[in-house]
């Protein structure tokens, strides 16, 4: 079965020069394939928790009494929302990676950094789509009704109460499509992780085709592929929480 | 004024002359800015009352219901009980099943509030105030927002309340409901009370002007 598979892409290769999917009949490069893919679907996954985390945190901050605390967040969104996401990437590993102190690496002689580089293209990424987030729950928190929350208030419920009961679930319904539409291209801007040498997937397919200009076409082609199918998973998954947590006659008018 | 347990009293009074912000000082969703208002024992005008304590023990009642559109109409009955009383839920879910029987919304426990009409979202609002059981209830204005026929659903839900034997305080401009039910009528005007007494004599002999201007524009 395998082997008929690996002998279809051989034959592809041999007949058209320009399409050589390599990694398709070369266990070797579809390893890397492979370990390039867990690298993209693990920085995606800790980026769209961390990102959400930092959103609702940083939403329920702006709504704080203290002034200090609301320009901090500010200054945090302005920052992270009008530079490139590159740039930060860059920075963050090169400029703030030169102050973090070292550990003895497992070999016992080389100094190594306490983040690493993807641990830094973690905490990028998720400060970059985190800013947005804010906003995105800062929206929905806007939205639901003072009267509504007077309601709670006035049947004794505490602030504490009245938020995670009332407040949260009803700012998150607002802001569940602006959050879908963000965290997919969280997950697409995952891919910048490449400047700073994160073995995740388009890094192991640029090598590869560095290896291998035959197999350019296509790798690009897999990696568009790939993409599809992570952003199609990540949209039916919030689209199906959309749909569980839809409320007859609240929201979209139906 | 003084208002004793079981009295119904309504307040009627121009737009703005501070009706509700009359009740709503009652259970310190406004603060008190001058005088006093004592609850059973609860020095309401007190900065240093436990607010909440003291809303457990009034039911309030708005204009627009402000049901909590994410939850169903026993939901939102039960909501409070169990999360601001937390009292055991099976116990919550009868005494919520016999309100919404009692506001005669029986059926309707699985709907949401935006499937409901006006009428009906306003007496799940009653019957979620009744959950707590409040000594005192305030309403304002509920029934302004409705329509005609489904103002009449919302009244008698409230006229059995004071039937029973409720202490309610209403902000109302329906003066023949007014007048049916109140014990005791009182009219305000520029954030004063300008005057009260019983319905009969309040609608039929009011001495002061502003009262006569106002009720000879209503009625
Ligand atoms: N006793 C008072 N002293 C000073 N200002 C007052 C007093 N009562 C009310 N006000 C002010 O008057 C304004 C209108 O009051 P309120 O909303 O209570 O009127 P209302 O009678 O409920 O009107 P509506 O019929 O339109 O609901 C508010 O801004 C309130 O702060
Ligand atoms: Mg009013």
């Amino acid at each position: 079965m395998i082997e008929t598979f690996q002998d279809f892409f051989r034959s592809v290769a041999d007949t058209y020069p320009k399409w050589n999917f390599i990694f398709f009949h070369d266990p070797s490069q579809w390893e890397r394939v492979i370990s390039g893919f867990y690298v993209t679907v693990q920085l995606s996954v800790v980026c769209v928790i961390l990102s959400v985390v930092i959103g609702i945190i940083g939403a329920w901050a702006q709504g704080s009494p203290s002034r200090i605390i609301r320009w901090v967040v500010q200054g945090y969104i302005q920052f992270f929302r009008n530079t490139p996401p590159l740039i930060q990437l860059l920075f963050f590993y090169f400029a703030l990676g030169q102050f973090t102190p070292t550990v003895t690496g497992p070999d016992g002689w080389t100094e190594q950094p306490i983040i690493s580089n993807v641990g830094w293209a973690i905490i990028s990424l998720s400060f970059f789509a985190g800013a947005f987030n804010v906003e995105i729950f800062r929206s929905g928190l806007e939205a639901v009704p003072n009267a509504t929350l007077e309601a709670a208030e006035a049947l004794g419920f505490t602030r504490a109460q009245t938020y995670t009961n009332v407040t949260f679930p009803l700012a998150l319904r607002v802001s569940l499509p602006a959050l879908n539409n963000n965290l997919i291209n969280l997950v697409k801007t995952t891919t910048q992780a490449i400047a700073i040498a994160v073995p995740e997937l388009l890094y192991e397919m640029v090598s590869i085709w560095n290896d291998y200009a035959s197999a350019q076409n296509a790798a690009m082609t897999v990696l568009f592929f790939t993409y599809i199918a992570l952003v199609g998973i990540l949209a039916f998954g919030m689209n199906r929480w959309e749909a569980r947590l839809h409320v007859p006659g609240f929201g979209k008018t139906s | 004024m003084d208002i004793m347990k079981g009295e119904v009293i309504c307040i009627i009074g121009p737009s703005g002359s501070g009706k509700s912000t009359l009740i709503r000082c009652i259970n310190a969703l406004n603060d008190v800015q001058q005088g006093t208002i004592t609850l059973e024992g609860y020095d309401v005008h007190d900065p240093k009352l436990d607010k909440l304590e003291l809303r457990r023990k009034v039911g309030m009642v708005f204009q627009q219901y402000n049901l909590f559109p994410h939850k169903t109409a026993l939901e939102n009955v039960m909501m409070a009980p169990l999360k601001v009383l937390k009292e055991p839920k099976a116990e919550v879910e009868v005494r919520a099943r016999a309100l919404i029987k009692k506001v005669r919304l029986e059926g309707k426990e699985n709907a949401y509030p935006g499937e409901l009409s006006g009428g009906q979202q306003q007496r799940v609002a009653i019957a979620r105030s009744l959950a707590m059981n409040p000594n005192v209830m305030l309403f304002d204005e509920v029934t302004a927002a409705l329509d005609p026929e489904t103002v009449k659903e919302v009244l008698l839900t409230i006229k059995e309340l004071a039937t029973d034997g409720m202490t309610c305080i209403l902000v109302t401009h329906e003066m023949g409901f007014a007048r049916e039910v109140a014990d005791h009528i009182y009219f305000t005007d520029k954030g004063v009370i300008v005057e009260h007494g019983a319905p009969d004599t309040f609608f039929d002999n009011a001495s002061d002007p502003r009262t006569k201007k106002f009720l000879g524009q209503i009625l």
